[in-house]
């Protein structure tokens, strides 16, 4: 089921991030056959190859390319999502650090669809090697000719704030304000960087599109569902043998992922439950993960794919203490701006931190789950929904294990 | 112009109105606590949702615009049931001190609470605490732990005076609203934080403790700090006297008027009713003869005053009138000035310091009704009356409301001026070093202390209205000029202002056609110019 690896091909090779080893497997030959092409061509080629955005919430990329008003005269920007922020997420540091090129050659043919002439590159402030090995890779491209030549990109490094993920907390950041999501409408598509339109897509699905480019929609959409094409990076954490990144068509399931990718699960050896998309994701018992991996699979299933951070757990972790390290961490990251997510996820983190410490009421739990359900789809961004799904999911899911924390 | 239906009314709006904004234009109150229709829009407070047919689930008003055909629902229940979630999210870390809390009754957390919350309260875990009275500047104070982060003084700071002072600090429930590192929230507008906090966040330190605002009452008015002629109320506090050692006037407070001050006036007026309560107020007429002053009474002074301009010559007569004078009184003045044919007449005099203006309300002329004075015709050179009384031509002057020795005219030339005179007469509610020189002194009204128009530096007439009764034995100018008026031979004078007024807008052609009823709360133009 892994089938061929697109994005991680080169990954072994110890010279992947350069751009000689870039050329010599064929690098910028997208970017050769994208400059002969028609903006609208390579939108619809896009388009037809059922690139779902990697970064979260899974949009129809070469949709989302086409938001750009048509008749628009200034500037328009594309703005690469590296802030990679999701708990359990791992991937984009790896295609920063092994191949930067491929970044950037999607970089290229993305402005080219969407008629930007700047690129901005938003890398998470934590992730130095990262940004040294992609900036290294910016200047490769300028001394080649690739940038500089009707599109630059700039190189920005973020502060350490999960919200600055968020695509209009990433533009406020990068407009240097502080990191707080813009309200909606305007979208970044209207109006987003500096006021102007502005496509922000994740490090991982720029670096699909040279590949979409080079082989075809068609070819991408084939290696997915009816609704997702290609492969994704899955970076696996948890009670498995082999933790790390893997590269795999979105149909897999997430069964299949656990068991044969990553060795099967560890600890006690029984899976308890498994986060398959980032800690926003709502849990998964050990019964429900006969699912694909696919946007749609796993929003049918209840959840969502979000960002491909699958996090596994076996019978030995505890579902409250593992509630909690993710109620502190929304507490921890809520921008503040919205009342609902800024107060609720405070007062959440501290009625779960009571249960755990043994000091639990027995109201507690309903008062948590009313609480988020109150609060879910009022807010700005989607972090507060993102926080309801892990506080709904381990409650109502591992529920006995918090009333057993109660009862004590 | 779209078209749109709220709680099955039918509206129409210009393009690009929010809903809140249609809502009110048919009667229905969207509650909200960010959106401020002078600021941009900030949609962190997620009050103001409300049901639009065909959208999944509620949308924040302030937000969206009006479309047409747009069908909106303020009150259905799930709208209700998030309202009172999201009251209930903002109470969870509140300190609930309303009890010492100046913003109580007046506080828009009570007000929607009692209206949209009346929920049980279910937390019960340690609240977030944050730092309290906390002093942002010269006249504003922050218990951070009252605040709901609404963001408005923020966004006030950043748009309109554009000083950026504060911004909002740390995140999740530890946002705190704070100064900039080396900032200070002085502004010359910095209260303005006051008025548009809707809660008890950010308070008035010369208003803090004096009186709960229940006891006070509310008059529309207008300030007299310069020629903008910003529209206020005067809160005055007449039921709790005891409550503020005997100040009477409680605070100012900006009134909307959209083409005067929008939603707000400057510190300096919004501070500048000091004099109104303060010890340098006349109480009662009186007269000076040599070193010795003695009260007299009303109709000895008048009687005196009369003497005195009916006894000499008219070139013998000066007569300083003041640009803080009402339209009413500068009429008054006009009818004695006419009876006695008296020329030398002046009214702008310079200030020791020339005063600051800016783009957004403040005027550098301080005075409030120097266009009135002019479309009067009292706004002759001052400086020529002076200089007349210097030559000995002028054997009486009168001084309306000008502290001449304080101006911006060599104090020594002032002053053999006024050693020069034989009778100088003053006439204005306070005390000052002129009104010392004076042998006869006609105490007037303060301003909150009658009703009146002032002419603003756009020629807009404006009405303010009587909040309290006038100290001591004052009277309206208006008033002590009929009786001199009276004094002098003629038949009557006007008894109330809005009859001077009218005297006024039938001889005067710029004011033609106006009356207090048609000026109302908002103003007029008068015709200022070729029309
Ligand atoms: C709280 C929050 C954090 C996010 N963090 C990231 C992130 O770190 N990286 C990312 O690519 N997308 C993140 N997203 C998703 C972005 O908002 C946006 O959807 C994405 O960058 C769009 O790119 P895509 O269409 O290529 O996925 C986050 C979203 C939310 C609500
Ligand atoms: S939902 Fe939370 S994180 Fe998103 S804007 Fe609102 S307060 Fe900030
Ligand atoms: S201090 Fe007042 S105006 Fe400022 S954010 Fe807090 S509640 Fe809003």
């Amino acid at each position: 089921m892994t089938g061929e690896r697109i994005l991680m091909r080169n990954f072994d090779r110890p010279d992947s991030h350069t751009l000689a080893a870039y050329r010599a497997t064929g690098g910028y030959a997208a970017w050769a056959k994208a400059q002969g092409m028609e903006p609208a061509a390579i939108t619809e080629e896009v388009k037809a190859s059922n690139l779902r955005g990697l970064g979260g919430a899974g949009f129809p990329t070469g949709t989302k390319w086409s938001f750009i008003p048509k008749g628009h005269t200034g500037p328009v920007y594309l703005v690469i999502n590296a802030d990679e922020g999701e708990p359990g997420t791992f991937k984009d540091r790896y295609l920063l650090e092994r191949d930067p090129h491929a970044l950037l050659e999607g970089m290229l043919i993305a402005a080219r669809a969407i008629r930007a002439a700047t690129g901005f590159v938003y890398i998470r402030g934590e992730y130095v090697e990262p940004w040294r090995r992609f900036d290294a890779a910016v200047r490769e491209a300028y001394d080649a000719g690739y940038l500089g030549k009707g599109f630059d990109v700039v190189v920005h490094r973020g502060a350490g704030a999960y919200i600055c993920g968020e695509e209009t907390g990433l533009i406020s950041s990068l407009e240097g304000k502080k990191g707080w999501p813009k309200v909606k409408p305007p979208f970044p598509a209207i109006k987003g960087a500096f006021g102007m339109p502005t496509i922000v897509n994740n490090v991982e699905t720029i670096s699909h599109v040279p590949h979409i480019i080079d082989r075809g929609g068609a070819w991408f959409a084939a290696l997915g569902t009816r609704t997702q094409g290609g492969t994704r990076m899955f970076s696996v954490s948890g009670r498995v043998a082999r933790p790390g990144v893997y590269e795999a068509s979105v149909a897999i399931t997430l069964r299949q992922l656990i068991d044969d990718l990553a060795g099967g699960v560890t600890g006690n050896g029984r899976l308890k439950g498994v986060v398959p998309g980032g800690s926003s994701a709502p849990i998964l018992r050990a019964d429900e993960i006969d699912v694909t991996m696919d946007v749609d699979g796993l929003r049918n299933a209840g959840t969502m794919a979000g960002s491909a951070g699958v996090v596994v757990m076996d019978e030995t972790v505890s579902i409250p203490e593992a509630l909690l390290v993710v109620a502190r961490f929304y507490a921890h990251e809520s921008c503040g701006q919205c009342t609902p997510c800024r107060e609720s996820t405070g007062w959440i983190y501290k009625m779960v931190r009571r249960i755990v410490e043994g000091r639990g009421r027995k109201e507690d739990l309903d008062t948590i789950l009313d609480v988020a359900r109150r609060g879910a789809g009022t807010t700005i961004c989607a972090f507060y929904d993102g926080a309801v799904g892990p506080y709904l999911s381990y409650i109502e899911k591992f529920r006995d294990e918090f009333e057993a924390l109660i009862a004590k | 112009m779209p078209r749109l239906t709220i709680n099955g009314k039918e509206v129409e709006v210009p393009a690009g109105t929010n809903l809140i904004e249609a809502a009110r234009r048919v009667g229905v109150e969207v509650p909200h606590y960010c959106y401020h229709p002078g600021l941009s829009i900030a949609g962190q407070c997620r009050l103001c949702m409300v049901d639009i047919e065909k959208t999944p689930r509620p949308t924040i008003a302030c937000n969206t615009q009006a479309v047409d055909g747009m069908v909106v629902w303020t009150e259905t229940d799930r709208v209700k049931e998030t309202r009172r979630s999201v009251m209930e999210f903002h109470l969870i870390n509140h300190p609930l001190d309303c009890p010492v809390c100046d913003q109580a009754g007046e506080c828009w957390l009570q007000i929607y609470y009692m209206k949209h919350g009346l929920y049980d309260p279910r937390m019960t875990d340690e609240k977030v605490h944050k730092p309290k009275a906390v002093p942002l500047g010269p006249h504003v104070i922050l218990d951070a732990e009252r605040c709901i982060l609404c963001s408005r003084c923020v966004r006030f700071c950043d748009e309109i005076t554009k000083t950026g002072e504060l911004g909002i600090f740390h995140r999740g429930d530890h946002s705190e609203i704070g100064l900039f590192p080396g900032r200070e929230l002085a502004n010359p507008y910095s209260a303005n934080v006051v008025d548009i906090c809707p809660v008890g966040a950010l308070t008035d330190r010369d208003f803090r403790f004096q009186v709960r605002v229940w006891y006070l009452d509310a008059t529309k008015s207008i300030c007299p700090g310069c020629a903008r002629g910003c529209n206020i109320e005067v809160h005055t506090n007449r039921r709790r006297p005891h409550h503020a050692e005997g100040r009477r006037v409680a605070r100012l407070k900006p009134r909307y008027n959209a083409d005067v001050n929008r939603w707000w006036i400057c510190d300096a007026g919004r501070y500048g009713y000091g004099a109104v309560d303060d010890k340098t107020r006349l109480r009662a007429p009186s007269r000076r003869e040599g070193e010795a002053v003695a009260d007299a009474t009303w109709e000895e002074a008048i009687a005196a005053v009369a003497g005195t301009l009916g006894r000499l010559r008219p070139d013998e007569l000066g007569v300083i009138a003041s640009p803080r004078m009402a339209n009413e009184d500068l009429f008054a003045l006009r009818r004695v000035l006419e009876r006695r044919g008296i020329r030398r007449v002046g009214c702008r005099v310079p200030p020791r310091e020339p005063g600051d203006e800016d783009d957004i309300l403040i005027r550098a002329d301080k005075n409030p009704n120097a266009r009135g004075a002019a479309l009067l015709g009292l706004d002759g050179d001052a400086a020529a009356v002076l200089a007349a009384a210097r030559a000995r031509q002028v054997k009486c002057l009168w001084v309306f409301d000008h502290d001449l020795l304080a101006s911006g005219w060599p104090e020594a030339s002032v002053e053999q001026a006024l050693r020069a005179v034989e009778t100088l007469i003053f006439t204005g509610p306070n005390a000052n070093a002129t009104s010392e020189r004076a042998h006869w002194v006609l105490p007037s009204a303060a301003w909150v202390e009658r009703e009146g128009t002032y002419t603003n530096f756009e020629g807009r007439v404006q009405r303010f209205r009587q909040a309290l009764e006038p100290l001591g034995q004052a009277l309206p100018a208006w008033d002590l000029l009929g009786r001199v008026l009276v004094a002098l031979g003629a038949p009557a004078a006007p008894p109330r202002a809005e009859r001077w007024f009218g005297e006024l807008a039938a001889a005067v052609p710029a004011f033609a056609g106006l009356s207090y009823r048609s000026i109302g709360d908002a103003g007029q133009a008068a015709a200022t110019g070729p029309a």
